[in-house]
């Protein structure tokens, strides 16, 4: 039975999965890539508020093609998750509890997982017609003046993923 | 003298860039297809079987195959017998980012082109990249590749050594592909340019991956470092298993006797490509 996972979370501390489980992702998540994450942990570094409230939250490394008219988004597929790894730390720091994104990580961000009680999603590269079908609702809600790069928040119901990185930091792709 | 108007040609490469956005070339269709019968390990097979509906669902729902659109790289081949009237427009290069810019807009494709300082976003998701190339007498054909970066940022170029022979040069595509891992989406078309200059082998690369000038001399050698490279188990989407890359292509340009440029040009498995002759 595959695990469906609320975000965020309260209390649920993915204790029962491992790097490799199908989950389905529900709830509320959070979409940024290269630029946004810039932002994110500058913002971080100065002291400043964020922008989103990511305790418990979910972060999407995505950046969608345009929704067609009357549509909710366009192709919504991952990016390269590792370019995102130095971006990571900071912002489990402060309570994030999951990325989702392809491919393979640093180490570090493995560590850093197992440290904070963190899973890293996988999933699926390149089928972003195939992922739309479990977004329900998608707006932007920072850093617009990034086009697609901007922060968006996105209402998912049982979009598909595996577990890449578990909370004990083992690793799908080491396997 | 053939005469082809600027708005046939702007109309021609706008109609060019959303449909390969969303359409894959029928090659690639096959060889994803064939893969996905092959292939033992459980992982990847799933994702196959997910890429062959994602395919399906791009094509009936007219959305990109990929959110990552891609950075439009044109191939103009044109013939001394064809005058192009550009219009309004100061040069061809100019009616090309035009139908551009227009697909992608009613394509829906993603503004994925900044300012590579700055990086501020052009917000049309242009310019591309042209490279006009001498065709025959009457010939006027556009290919354009729309070249996901996700695969494009571990392709890599080497000048490599004189002697480093037939050997050398295929330690160097493995070991591309080897660092590339899980990262450029595989299962990966690999484009292999040998020889020329710094830039031409650069250029031979992507030319390979478009199957555009590839040297028959050499269909056996890239079979077998395709099999090598299959054998490194990556598998598809990095999830392990025998289909790490669908398929392999070589072109070659004489070079210099001090050197052996060699440049490999990674694709993921959404390998979108087409051509129109006018």
């Amino acid at each position: 039975m595959k695990r469906n996972i609320i975000f965020p979370v309260k209390n649920y501390k993915f204790e029962d999965l491992a790097a490799g489980d199908e989950v389905t992702i529900s709830g509320s998540i959070y979409v940024a890539r290269d630029a946004a994450h810039k932002n994110l942990v500058r913002a971080i570094e100065e002291g400043e508020k964020l922008p989103v409230q990511i305790e418990g939250g979910l972060i999407y490394y995505m950046g969608p093609s345009p929704a067609p008219e009357g549509q909710i988004i366009g192709s919504c597929g991952p990016t390269t998750s590792s370019r995102m790894d130095r971006y990571t730390l900071p912002l489990l720091e402060l309570g994030l509890k999951a990325t989702m994104g392809k491919g393979g990580r640093d180490s570090e961000v493995a560590s850093a997982c197992r440290k904070f009680g963190a899973i890293y999603l996988v999933t699926y590269g390149g089928c972003g017609a195939y992922l739309r079908k479990f977004v329900k609702k998608s707006e932007v809600i920072a850093y617009p003046e990034l086009g697609p790069e901007a922060v968006y928040k996105l209402d998912v119901k049982d979009f598909p993923a595996l577990v890449g990185i578990d909370i004990k930091g083992n690793n799908l792709y080491n396997k | 003298m053939k005469k082809i108007s600027c708005s046939k040609i702007i109309e021609t490469v706008s109609l060019l860039v959303s449909e390969t956005s969303r359409v894959l070339p029928e090659e690639v269709k096959e060889l994803l297809k064939k893969s996905f019968f092959h292939e033992d390990n459980a992982l990847s097979r799933k994702y196959l079987g997910i890429i062959l509906e994602n395919i399906e669902i791009a094509e009936k729902e007219k959305v990109p195959v990929c959110q990552d659109t891609g950075l439009a790289v044109f191939f103009v081949r044109q013939g001394a017998g064809v005058i192009v009237d550009t219009g309004e427009f100061p040069s061809l290069e100019d009616v090309i980012n035009e139908g551009l810019r227009i697909g992608s807009r009613k394509g829906y494709l993603r503004n994925s082109v900044v300012d590579p300082v700055d990086r501020s976003n052009t917000k049309d998701n242009g310019p591309g990249i042209i490279h006009f190339l001498e065709g025959r007498k009457e010939e006027f054909e556009i290919s354009l590749i729309a070249k996901g970066f996700g695969s494009e940022n571990t392709s890599a170029l080497r000048m490599m050594s004189p002697t480093a022979g037939k050997e050398g040069v295929e330690c160097f595509i493995v070991d591309t592909v080897r660092n590339a891992g899980s990262l450029p989406c595989p299962p990966i078309f690999v484009g292999v340019g040998i020889g020329g200059s710094f830039e031409k082998a650069a250029l031979l690369s992507k030319s390979a991956l478009c199957n555009m000038g590839r040297d028959s001399r050499y269909r056996d050698w890239e079979r077998q470092v395709l099999e090598k490279i299959n054998g490194l188990g990556i598998g598809a989407g990095g999830f392990g298993g025998r289909t790490t890359a669908l398929d392999l292509r070589i072109e070659t340009f004489p070079t210099h006797i001090a050197g052996l440029p060699v440049a490999v040009n990674i694709s993921c498995w959404a390998h979108r490509h087409g051509s129109v002759r006018l």
